[in-house]
């Protein structure tokens, strides 16, 4: 199963060795992970996707993540009322009248355009991870030829449901 | 803060104080007494501190970096203090390794301080550089790397507090020269917070009251001690509860000593060459109170055969062990000695289970450990048990990896704390001798008795040049049986006696290389000359090398094959 998992971290050299260090060395499979500064002068997020078995395997990494000395909150927020977003770069073969067409797919994804050559459209896209697989999915018949994706960064909504109406945040299956 | 001793000696042509200075100074600070360390171009500046500083440490230059930690921790597993370590960059901080790994599986506090280049050269794969950040992270508590002298008093007092407090580990300190050789004026702030570390020592009372209240209801309950209740000075607690409640208590490999081996109520050692009675005990058991043990496979056998009918209570400082192997159904996080004596107090119920102690008494009486000893030779069991005789128990007992390991687990009832020292989790041949003689820096007053293989003996037997230059009386018993024993005994059971290179059939002169380094040396092959030799042995106030031919075809027994379950040991006496 697919978990979102959150960690703050002290900002100091090596923290992102050691979390990664320790995900592999024990086993856990990283679908991704992002990293950035967060409002808090020296403190950083970081935002993983893993994939675990089960959930003696998923309290296995958060209680492995929270006693890193420098790790100092470790959160699974995939059933909490979350925003989540990744942001993905496509470079999409296209000639010139395929452009156009492009576009038409691009559109409702509100996905844009930030650069064009002769022969390539670059495009930008930001969102869930499955709105970013449909489109990719739709653009991959005119030929991808480069695919950048951040990974997903999240966090919990400002307001989240009472107990009883929460239901399972179906973003990742 | 500053004592004198610290200060540049001016007399040394050095005026101004230095990066290293300031170590030298937070050493003093933690009370630290003893070094255990190997010099090298990038820590020449911290020698030359130390030098300035002489006779406020110990150090003991051990001749391979090695040689160094092992003994350091041994100092530290005897001592309850922080074992210091000193090495060069590259090829010194790699040499580090293999003890650094095992201080972390076997939850060992230690402070390892390794040089670094300096830092404008760092990362330009200069001479002696190696990336010991890198290298160390996986097998560290922690680690650090210092690029700001500012920060280094106050690394030095965080990286002895990790080291030292919840579950204890190795923390590395890396300092590039630059750093440890540049003047620096002023002092500095080591006030230090550490937000995500905050380890949780005082239980949920909650888990207490069900544990409690499990324990009335049992009437199969079994204690199983690990290191935890050595590292949390809990033994005395252990026993008055146990004893109290009338309680039977196993022990890990590593929990020896943490109740007394001779104990009534004392199972012996579980595991895979564990005692009957105490692997039917976590077998048979409905209620398994788990202390400060970590369920290592060495333990458990196969899982799934691991007490399976048991309530698993699992009190442990460090979470993350709770739920990692075995299904626990009564998670206690706390410090062993604080969740020991408020056990004591939620207790309203004593169990009734009379019938269960009576089998397992039984137990103990038709199912010992066994051995047949012949007419003239030794067996490595018997000598284990003279060297128990001799010492009353009370010795200090080190050993590396292996049978020999197994045996003196076996046959050397450990009645007291931290008098039994041991590579568990990483299994580290060439550790019991170097863990010797830093035990017995540690304890000079008491016997020490390195209980090693002639293998793992020939790993790190450069270091017989300290027992010589500290005239420490460490007693290294070589239990030789000319094999990498353990090696040899699994080709016998599991590989049709396939003897791939685990026979020593050549040999040092054991005698003459003790002699070589100034060290009286014996060899002993029959029973009656053992006798004989033993007392004289360890009234003399010196070191000593004993060879010990003992028969090499004799295996560990009782014992659970890989991936059999606790109840299916081979090997029991009938």
């Amino acid at each position: 199963m697919k978990r979102i998992i959150t960690a703050t971290v002290n900002n100091r050299s090596g923290v992102l060795n050691r979390i990664t260090g320790l995900l592999q060395k024990r086993h856990f499979n990283i679908e991704s992970i992002s990293v950035g500064r967060t409002e808090v002068e020296g403190i950083s997020k970081m935002t993983f996707v893993v994939d675990v078995e089960d959930n003696q395997k998923l309290e296995q990494v958060t209680k492995q993540l929270n006693k890193q000395i420098e790790v100092l909150k470790v959160s699974d927020i995939t059933d909490k009322a979350i925003v989540a977003r990744e942001l993905a770069l496509i470079k999409v073969m296209s000639s010139g009248q395929l452009r156009s067409e492009i576009q038409g797919i691009i559109e409702p994804f509100r996905a844009s355009v930030i650069d064009v050559s002769k022969d390539s459209l670059s495009i930008q896209v930001t969102g869930k991870p499955d709105k970013i697989e449909a489109l990719i999915d739709l653009l991959r018949p005119y030929g991808i030829k480069e695919l950048a994706r951040t990974g997903v960064t999240a966090f919990q909504r400002g307001q989240q449901p009472q107990q009883s109406e929460l239901t399972s945040f179906s973003l990742l299956n | 803060m500053v004592k004198t001793e610290a200060k540049p000696d001016t007399s040394t042509g050095n005026k101004t104080k230095t990066g290293a200075d300031l170590l030298v100074e937070s050493l003093i600070n933690e009370n630290v007494t003893t070094i255990f360390g190997y010099p090298g171009g990038a820590v020449l500046p911290i020698y030359d501190a130390l030098y300035r500083a002489k006779g406020s440490f110990d150090h003991i230059l051990n001749r391979h970096e090695q040689g160094a930690i092992h003994a350091a921790e041994g100092y530290a597993r005897v001592s309850g203090k922080p074992g210091v370590v000193i090495a060069t960059s590259g090829p010194g901080a790699t040499n580090l390794v293999t003890g650094i790994a095992d201080a972390m599986m076997d939850s060992l506090p230690l402070v390892i301080f390794t040089g670094q280049v300096a830092r404008g050269v760092i990362g330009t794969d200069a001479f002696q550089e190696s990336d010991v950040m890198g290298i160390t992270t996986p097998i560290t508590k922690h680690n650090y790397q210092v690029q700001d002298v500012r920060d280094l008093p106050r690394t030095v007092k965080e990286a002895f507090h990790i080291a030292s407090t919840g579950r204890p580990g190795p923390v590395v300190v890396d300092i590039p020269k630059d750093i440890s050789a540049n003047p620096v004026e002023g002092t500095f702030d080591t006030d230090f917070h550490l937000p995500g570390y905050q380890p949780t020592t005082k239980p949920n009372p909650l888990q207490l009251k069900k544990l409690a209240e499990a324990l009335a209801k049992a009437k199969k309950p079994v204690v199983l001690a690990g290191a935890g209740v050595l590292m949390g000075k809990a033994s005395e607690e252990l026993r008055s509860l146990v004893e109290h409640y009338q309680l039977p208590v196993t022990t890990t490999l590593l929990g020896l000593g943490s109740f007394p081996g001779n104990h009534k109520l004392s199972l012996g050692m579980a595991g895979m060459h564990g005692t009957y009675a105490a692997n039917t005990a976590i077998y048979e058991c409905d209620l398994l109170i788990n202390i400060g043990a970590r369920f290592d496979d060495r333990l458990t056998g196969n899982l799934e055969k691991f007490a399976p009918d048991a309530t698993v209570a699992h009190i442990d400082i460090d979470p993350a062990e709770i739920g990692k192997n075995v299904t626990t159904h009564i998670p206690i996080v706390a410090d062993s000695k604080v969740a020991l004596t408020m056990l004591g107090d939620h207790i309203k119920e004593a169990p009734q289970h009379k019938e269960w102690l009576n089998r397992l008494y039984d137990n103990k009486i038709q199912y010992p450990l066994w051995y047949n000893t012949p007419d003239e030779e030794m067996v490595p069991q018997w000598l284990i048990e003279e060297v128990y005789n001799v010492t009353g128990g009370n010795a200090i007992i080190t050993t590396d990896v292996g049978q020999h390991q197994m045996w003196a687990a076996q046959y050397y009832a450990f009645d007291q704390p931290n008098r039994w020292v041991t590579s568990g989790g990483l299994g580290t041949m060439g550790f019991g001798f170097p863990a010797a003689l830093g035990a017995q820096l540690a304890k000079p007053n008491d016997t020490v008795v390195a209980v090693v293989g002639d293998g793992g003996f020939q790993m790190t037997l450069q270091e017989l040049s300290i027992l010589q230059e500290r005239q420490l009386p460490v007693k290294v018993l070589i239990v030789n049986n000319g094999a990498l024993g353990m090696v040899r005994q699994w080709q016998e059971s599991f590989y049709e006696q396939r003897y791939s290179e685990s026979l020593l059939d050549v040999q040092p002169d054991f005698v003459k290389l003790a002699e070589a380094y100034g060290i009286k040396g014996m060899k002993i092959e029959k029973q009656t000359d053992l006798v004989n030799a033993l007392p004289d042995l360890f009234e003399y106030d010196g070191p000593v090398v004993v060879d010990c031919r003992v028969l090499q075809q004799e295996n560990v027994y009782p014992m659970i094959a890989p991936g059999k379950g606790i109840n299916e040991m081979i090997g029991v006496k009938r």
